[in-house]
């Protein structure tokens, strides 16, 4: 794999904000330091990089909109970082511009039961949050595999999902309001309750293009009063694959249903032995949870469907303990494959549940076809693959290979009906397969709400679309060369 | 050399007729006073783009309308001269039951679209508000009825959109997969944009299976301070699907009944008797009044946060009785605090204004928006319709991008007019083409609307 990288160095204009910048930080909060400037150069998707011209660590929206408007002021571009595990290159920072890191921004201002919310600072993970509720019987719904880490501002900015977003949904479905500096240095409110567009709802997701959320007000959910998981082995993919599509077409819609093939089952055993049934082609997770009545009801249907599809062994957990044995194989199934491959590419497309049997059969084509191993992980309730593409960086070739493969696995998804993104976002990473998935139109007409919010294009631009456009003058708005046309890294829109 | 307008619609493809004064569908569109010209039943997407093509050309101003529910929400429009009616657009496209996902043209009726998911064991879980309710209108309008406590409101369960801009454009966002997260969620943008931001053509859903059973129970108390504990009942482990409030008149009792889901609704209804009281009453079938809107012709909507439902409802009281004993039919859902007032279509307007100050004022604590939904046109003359919002700057903005001429239901939304109640009648349009009669918004009305004078003043 070529890492791909941007020239390292803060350029002129950028040296010439520390100024600016420390007036309204303090200077222990502007770092131009280049060793420790390093820490910044990507997000978890390691091989884009680029230097950030400056990083700033600021602790109130205040302050994070006199550095928005600096920004502005002179045409800087800005990109925000919360705990920098995206994995499609989001935070990756720009040479040439503001790196606004919200590690100090970590407030948890509010636990309101009565309301049934939280207000947050960006900077707060997401698991502090349910930390923080649980002692009064609630949690934080959405529940990314990194919520020890990641802060609830990257959820925001990438409307991340976990294993439990099938019953419960995503970060869009939780969140009730959001303070945020937009691009124009001004401190906005948008809350569920205003009439109108949806302007709340457009935010979440957009990846940082649309300004900085300083502050974020999530819905708390009742911990459910049971939860039941059962972990079913199956000989294949396939009969795993048809229990699925039988518990759905029950009736029943679990709170999550998970599932691991052989080669990942493989992995999590040697990271964190999981002890999954031995010799297992697949295993599913299935989760249950709700009033007791009720899961009890569909504890027995699913135990049923998947005795009839042909489970091998069925393990339930009733307790905190056995169900986190179950979780752990999962959970770790990231970061175990670096125990059984030296590099990997994490993807992350989406097909019609209906459509898996067919799309892991094309995926498995693929991958004798490049003679790349493939492991598979994924969302099977909602249709949502992380493939896993290994490879060996020391091999010649053998990371474009695997990049072709994952590529090839997007244009999978795509026949079927899919996205090329189901929760990890686009970032710098999939930027060109935008193209695939929507239309000139369909872009064009995203770019309105773009102009909308940031008519500069200083937000986090080259993210998310193929061609980084500059939106037509409306009256009252800047003139002048902006510096992306300036470079040629962006043309007029 | 251009053809003359309408020539250029007819060449649509698209049927488009004469509008008469006393058209079905210009009064089904709500559109106050206003006549357009013509009524477009477009069959396709490609048709309503080829007739916002035409309509640039001939610089027309176009109100998009669904089933036509009667209910003109929000300020008339400014300008209507043609009337886009997606009556003819309603196929559902695709139901996909495996994979619990719906596509369908934006006029399909609600209840035509929850029949034919139900013969799968499906639903599409917002609640169906009114007879002839189209999808499209549902979006447009972002309502959302009791259920919303269990499943939230359109915008959570739509996962793909097609729209028409103002200029044809066709685009598209999200998609047929319920988990999505490739750019903008165009969506999101047009769920509550009645019609001001493009045409919603088409939309696609996830669906919730059927529940295999449902139970209610009901009690009726004498006041708010004798209502059980909300928070407790949202948070019971019994689940409710649905905490909904009935009062009809300001001072007087209150019903509140709660719906229960799943196999074992019934012993979760009865279970949550111990916090509804011995009084309380558990059945298969909600009170009659369940999911309607209190009233049609002054519709007011109050959202607060949870905890601010009951203090709402002092609130309420307090601010009928400030305007002289305003009779005040409050119902909706009192566990996600999204309540609907109903005022009398002849309440003088001099106290439907006090009414609406008191309890925007009234809510400052807690935050808050109170929406005007519907108002007779003298009332409505003296009202903010929509009150203040931090989001107001960035919605004008979007509009302007979206529809920089101002062409789709002008005056609708705060954001296509000037902040704040428009005062003046639009400038006279030189040689445009002809426009409808306009009754702006904000029309100066005479202080007091004639003939409701004389119940006004009682205090
Ligand atoms: C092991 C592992 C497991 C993962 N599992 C999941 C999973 O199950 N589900 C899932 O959805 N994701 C998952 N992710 C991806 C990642 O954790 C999420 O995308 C997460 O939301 C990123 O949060 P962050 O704070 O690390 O954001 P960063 O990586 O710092 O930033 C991500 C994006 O958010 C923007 N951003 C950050 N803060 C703000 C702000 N305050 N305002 C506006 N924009 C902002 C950045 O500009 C960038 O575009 C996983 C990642 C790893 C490494
Ligand atoms: C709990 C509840 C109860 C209700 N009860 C009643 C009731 O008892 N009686 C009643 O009359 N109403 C009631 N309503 C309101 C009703 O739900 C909405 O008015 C209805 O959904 C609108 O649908 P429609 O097709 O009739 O839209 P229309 O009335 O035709 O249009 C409504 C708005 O949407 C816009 N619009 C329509 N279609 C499109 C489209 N395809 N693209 C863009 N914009 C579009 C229009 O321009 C207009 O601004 C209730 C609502 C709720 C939440």
């Amino acid at each position: 794999m070529t890492p791909v990288s941007a020239s390292a160095g803060p350029s002129g204009r950028v040296s010439g904000l520390v100024g600016g910048l420390t007036a309204i930080l303090g200077a222990e909060a502007v770092i131009t330091d280049p060793v420790r400037l390093r820490t910044y150069e990507s997000d978890g998707l390691t091989y884009h990089r680029a230097t950030p011209g400056v990083v700033v660590l600021p602790e109130t929206a205040e302050q994070v909109a006199a550095v928005v408007r600096l920004c502005t002021r002179t045409g800087t571009p800005f990109v925000a970082r919360g705990s920098g595990t995206g994995l499609s290159g989001g935070a990756l920072p720009r040479a040439d511009g503001v790196l606004i890191v919200t590690s100090r921004m970590r407030r948890i201002i509010e636990i309101d039961i009565g309301n049934r919310l939280s207000v947050v600072e960006p900077g707060v993970t997401n698991l502090a949050i349910s930390e923080a509720a649980r002692p009064y019987g609630y949690y934080y719904a959405p529940d990314p595999s990194s919520r020890q880490v990641c802060s609830i501002g990257g959820n925001v900015a990438e409307n991340s999902g976990g294993a439990h977003c099938l019953k419960y949904g995503f970060t869009v479905n939780h969140v009730l309001a959001i303070e945020m500096v937009a691009p124009d240095g001004e401190i906005v409110e948008l809350d569920a309750m205003d009439p109108g567009y949806d302007l709340l709802g457009a935010f979440i997701g957009s990846e940082g293009t649309l300004g900085i959320a300083t502050k974020i007000t999530v819905r708390l959910s009742r911990l459910p009063e049971t939860v039941t998981t059962l972990l079913a082995a199956f000989v294949s993919v396939e009969a795993g694959g048809r229990a699925v599509s039988a518990i759905i077409g029950a009736g029943i819609v679990p709170a999550a249903i998970e599932m691991m093939d052989a080669l990942a089952i493989e992995a999590a055993e040697a990271a964190v032995h999981c002890e999954y049934p031995a010799g297992a082609g697949a295993v599913l997770i299935v989760e249950l949870d709700g009033p007791g009545a009720e899961v009890a009801h569909q504890f027995a249907e699913v135990e049923r469907i998947c005795r009839e599809s042909g489970a091998t062994e069925l393990r339930v957990a009733d307790d905190v303990a056995e169900r986190e044995a179950i979780w752990r194989g999962r959970r770790s199934a990231f970061a175990a494959v670096g125990r059984i491959s030296p590099a990997y590419l994490v993807q992350d497309g989406v097909v019609p549940r209906t459509a898996l049997p067919e799309v892991l059969a094309g995926i498995e084509r693929l991958s004798r076809r490049y003679g790349i191993r493939v492991a598979n992980v994924f969302h099977a309730g909602d249709g949502n693959l992380h493939p896993l593409v290994l490879f060996d960086d020391a091999e010649e070739g053998a990371g474009e290979r695997a990049e072709r493969v994952s590529g090839e696995i997007l244009d999978l998804c795509l026949e079927h009906g899919g996205s090329i993104t189901g929760e990890h976002g686009v970032g710098v990473d999939k930027s060109r397969h935008m193209t695939k998935m929507f239309s000139p139109e369909d872009l064009d007409t995203m770019q309105l709400v773009r102009c909308a919010f940031d008519p500069a294009n200083l937000s986090n631009p080259g993210k998310i679309f193929p061609t980084p456009r500059l939106c037509g003058e409306v009256p009252g708005v800047r003139k002048g060369v902006h510096p992306l046309v300036a470079s040629g890294e962006a043309e007029l829109f | 050399m251009a053809l003359p307008p309408e020539e250029a619609l007819a060449a649509t493809g698209a049927t488009v007729r004469a509008a008469t004064p006393d058209d079905p569908d210009t009064r089904a569109a709500g559109l106050g006073r206003l006549t357009p010209r013509w009524v477009a039943l477009p069959e396709s997407t490609e048709q309503v783009s080829a007739l916002m093509r035409a309509a640039t050309e001939h610089d027309l101003a176009v109100v998009p309308a669904g089933g036509g529910s009667k209910l003109g929400w929000g300020p008339p429009p400014e300008r209507c001269d043609l009337l886009l009616t997606t009556r003819r657009m309603d196929h559902v496209l695709e139901h996909a039951a495996g994979d619990l996902v719906a596509r369908v043209e934006a006029g399909v009726r609600t209840e035509a679209l929850a029949a034919t998911l139900a013969a799968a064991g499906q639903e599409l879980a917002l609640d169906v508000p009114v007879e002839g309710a189209t999808v499209g209108g549902t979006l447009a309008t972002a309502t959302a009825g009791p259920r919303r406590l269990r499943y939230g409101t359109a915008r959570d369960l739509l996962i793909g959109i097609t729209v028409v801009l103002a200029d044809g454009t066709i685009a598209r966002s999200g998609g047929k997969v319920v988990k999505n997260v490739a750019g903008y969620d165009l969506g999101k943008l047009f769920t509550g944009s009645l019609g001001t931001l493009g045409v919603i053509t088409e939309a696609t859903f996830r669906l919730h299976p059927l529940p295999a059973a449902r139970a209610w129970i009901t009690v009726t108390v004498p006041g708010p301070a004798d209502l059980p504990d909300l928070a407790a009942l949202a948070g019971s482990q019994t689940e409710p699907s649905a905490v909904e409030v009935d009062r009809p008149s300001a001072g007087g009792p209150l019903t509140l009944a709660a719906l229960f889901e799943g196999v074992a609704a019934a012993g979760r209804a009865e279970a949550a008797r111990a916090l509804l009281g011995p009084a309380a009453v558990t059945g298969p079938e909600p009170p009659p009044w369940w999911g309607r809107a209190p009233g049609e012709e002054f519709l007011l909507e109050l959202r607060v946060r949870p905890a601010g439902a009951v203090p709402a409802l002092a609130a309420v009281s307090r601010a009928a009785r400030e305007a002289g004993d305003l009779p005040v039919h409050l119902r909706g859902s009192a566990a996600s605090a999204v309540l609907h007032l109903a005022l009398p279509a002849d309440a003088a307007p001099a106290r439907a204004e006090a009414f609406v100050s008191a309890l925007r004022s009234g809510l400052g604590a807690h935050g808050g928006r109170l929406v005007v939904w519907t108002a007779p046109a003298d009332a409505a003359a003296r009202l903010d319709r929509f009150g203040p919002s931090g989001a107001a700057t960035l919605m004008r903005r979007v509009k302007e991008r979206f529809d920089p001429d101002d062409r789709l239901s002008p005056g609708r939304l705060p954001a296509s007019a000037r902040p704040g109640p428009a005062l003046e009648d639009p400038a006279p349009s030189g040689d445009r083409a002809p426009r409808g009669e306009s009754v702006p918004a904000g029309h100066p009305a005479p202080p007091e609307g004639p003939g409701t004078q004389g119940e006004g003043e009682r205090t």
